[in-house]
């Protein structure tokens, strides 16, 4: 390692030969645009950068450390902090691998609440995609409208579970509470005037206009071969012509009695990413639609029914001896799963969050991995960059909608 | 007699285990079972040594020789269409058998099959890199090696990924302290300062939400203004805190009773 000094900055990884032209610019962690915490070295000729350097881990945290260490339900909380765009679906990801590793599932009502929070939190992630990718562009404007629904969704998430970021709302075996009164009327109301907005002032301002489609079109290309050898998913793998969704491919909770379609973009640029989001917008909005009546017709039950693993209802707690028993062990010692090990994979907003967990039968996971999606869509940016304009990095960073609470965990 | 805390896995642990308390398994079934999996299963074992697969969850696992993974991984993203390989890491059986499990998660996009691939390193082995195949690896085998300090053979940039370039250790070792030492707490003022400036520096407050009431640099003190930076500590006029008392409403007369206080 070099040793650095005063007068000898300390640069990691990088050799300076300045015996060509080119330039080193560090781009983060600090930027904008860079996301939250990505350091971009890039070295640029003029200004086409021949060589780009994702440096990550400004915001390591040790979560799977911090997974080993505690028991299952403690750790639920913490996924909040992988991706805090959309909490739920790393709640939903964790507790359904635990589930599997458990075999037990969720009753019917909580699988409908659980889908119906994972689609709105999917709405809510991809309209802060939305906003901040056309702010990192330029378009201001879009951003304010953005936020603006955003919020609406937000306040469902809120006076669903209590809380707009880290919502923890999915627990291992079900959910904590029923839907609250009139909530699924002012969810219609908000997908009504979510499709609306689609309709009528993002697309209008972005779709068609000649600024937002010189910045995008052939802008950070990613053809399916890159896409499938990188590990990209979701929105990319989908961008890249490649018709590939979790949801549809591997139904988990509802999604298999559902219908909706998986929108595919061959244009493989940015461009072709953007109208992606747009059109799943759409289809989580189709899916909630669907979810409604569903809920109607479930009984109340919320919480799998599974003394080993699981408290009872608070009801049976505070009347029966033995639940009460129960809960005092799985609240002190934590539950103790089946040794094992899973690997169970989810559609979040980003791609493909999947949680392995190996098991040794003790309260606490003996290796929990979590699987996120724009760890690996960092990764492809060293692919991509090269060959483009500094002005288009800023494009394809926001493009590839990375987080860097799951890219650093 | 102080108690024994053993060394090779400093992790935590439960406090109470029932002593007639048994593990029971995830169920396996055979592989059998699955016609893709079968097929893959017997073609693989034409080439190379399989020493257990078995089916768990919908997915199959196999274990392998670790010198075998890269032909594993070629024959099936060549000829079974595992076009993605989702993720690679470790395990640490060091402790139990001086040994790490690497896997390979693969994902065969036309199926929709997943498989896992399973294979065991000693301590101190390298395995060989399978960034030829997949670019995935690029980041998932550096990950791995700054997790666990596992180097993976010809890969174009084996280096530190999360974790600092200078970091003493591998953090997801089972033999890794969970609070840091004395160096690592003044990680930062020595790199930044030096150590000379420990003193000047003090030690790191983690609390968010200290205050220190003597403070006269950071705080203000609305009613009690002071200079700034003045020092406080021996000459300041105590001010209790007040509290309001417990009043008691009745919720069964129509109107609530004021607040004592006014």
């Amino acid at each position: 390692m070099q040793q650095p000094n005063k007068l000898v900055p300390f640069f990691e990884n990088l050799n300076f030969e300045r015996d060509d032209n080119t330039m080193v610019v560090n781009f983060g962690p600090q930027h904008p645009s860079a996301h939250g915490q990505l350091r971009l070295v890039l070295e640029l000729d003029g200004e086409m950068v021949v060589k780009a350097y994702p440096d990550i881990g400004y915001l390591h945290r040790g979560i799977e450390k911090m997974a080993e260490n505690m028991t299952y339900n403690e750790f639920l909380p913490t996924t909040d902090r992988l991706d805090y765009i959309a909490s739920t679906a790393n709640n939903y990801a964790y507790a359904l691998a635990v589930e599997k590793l458990l075999g037990i599932e969720a009753p019917r009502r909580a699988q409908v609440i659980r889908t119906m929070l994972l689609e709105l939190n999917r709405i809510i992630s991809h309209l802060f995609f939305l906003a901040t990718h056309a702010l990192d562009i330029g378009a201001m404007s879009v951003f304010l409208y953005a936020f603006r629904e955003r919020e609406f969704a937000m306040d469902l998430m809120e006076d669903y579970c209590g809380a707009r970021l880290t919502h923890s709302s999915v627990r291992i075996g079900g959910v904590p509470l029923d839907l609250p009164e009139g909530w699924l009327v002012q969810m219609m109301a908000f997908l009504d005037k979510l499709e609306h907005e689609l309709d009528h002032t993002y697309e209008p301002l972005l779709t068609e206009n000649r600024i937002w489609k010189m910045r995008l079109e052939g802008v950070g290309v990613i053809d399916a071969e890159d896409a499938l050898s990188w590990g990209c998913t979701g929105p990319i793998l989908r961008g890249a012509g490649v018709q590939y969704d979790i949801r549809k491919e591997e139904p988990y909770e509802l999604y298999g009695e559902l219908d909706f379609d998986i929108p595919v973009s061959d244009r493989n640029d940015s461009y072709g990413r953007y109208m992606l989001h747009i059109e799943e917008m759409r289809q989580s909005s189709k899916i909630i639609k669907q979810l409604i009546p569903m809920y109607k017709k479930t009984e109340p039950q919320l919480m799998a029914h599974a003394p080993q693993y699981i408290s009872a209802s608070k009801e049976e707690i505070m009347t029966q001896n033995y639940a009460l028993m129960q809960h005092f062990v799985l609240v002190t010692q934590g539950m103790r799963p089946p040794k094992g090990e899973v690997y169970v994979p989810t559609e979040s907003p980003k791609g493909e969050l999947g949680f392995y967990i190996k098991s040794e039968g003790e309260p606490y996971a003996y290796r929990l991995k979590c699987r996120a999606p724009s760890f690996y869509h960092t990764g492809i940016l060293q692919k991509v960059l090269v060959g483009t304009y500094l002005a288009d990095v800023v494009t394809m960073i926001s493009s590839s909608n990375i987080v860097f609470g799951e890219v650093d965990r | 007699m102080r108690k024994y805390t053993p060394k090779d896995n400093v992790q935590a642990k439960s406090y109470y285990t029932d002593r007639f308390w048994v593990a029971p398994f995830v169920p396996k079934s055979d592989v059998s079972e699955d016609a893709h999996f079968s097929k893959l299963l017997e073609v693989m074992k034409e080439s190379i040594e399989v020493k257990d697969a078995y089916i768990q969850i919908g997915q199959m696992i196999i274990y392998i020789n670790p010198e075998d993974n890269f032909k594993v991984l070629k024959l099936m993203k060549e000829q079974y269409d595992y076009a993605m390989c989702s993720e690679i890491s470790a395990v640490d059986y060091l402790a139990q058998d001086g040994e790490f499990e690497i896997f390979y998660q693969m994902l065969n996009l036309k199926k929709a099959k997943r498989v896992r691939v399973l294979t065991r390193i000693k301590e101190g082995h390298a395995i060989e890199s399978v960034v030829p195949l997949y670019n995935s690896a690029n980041f998932a085998e550096r990950e791995m090696y700054d997790m666990f300090g596992i180097v993976a053979n010809n890969h174009p940039f084996m280096k530190r990924i999360l974790m600092p370039d200078d970091w003493e250790g591998h953090p997801l070792l089972k033999t890794y302290p969970l609070e840091g030492d004395e160096a690592a707490s003044w990680y930062e003022v020595d790199k930044i300062f030096g150590k000379e400036y420990r003193d000047v520096i003090g030690p790191e407050n983690r609390d968010p939400a200290s205050i220190d009431r003597y403070d006269t640099k950071r705080f203000s003190r609305v009613g009690y203004e002071r200079e700034f930076d003045a020092d406080i500590s021996s000459a300041e006029k105590e001010a209790p805190i007040e509290y309001s008392k417990a009043r008691f409403v009745n919720y069964n007369k129509s109107s609530k009773q004021l607040d004592e206080r006014r």
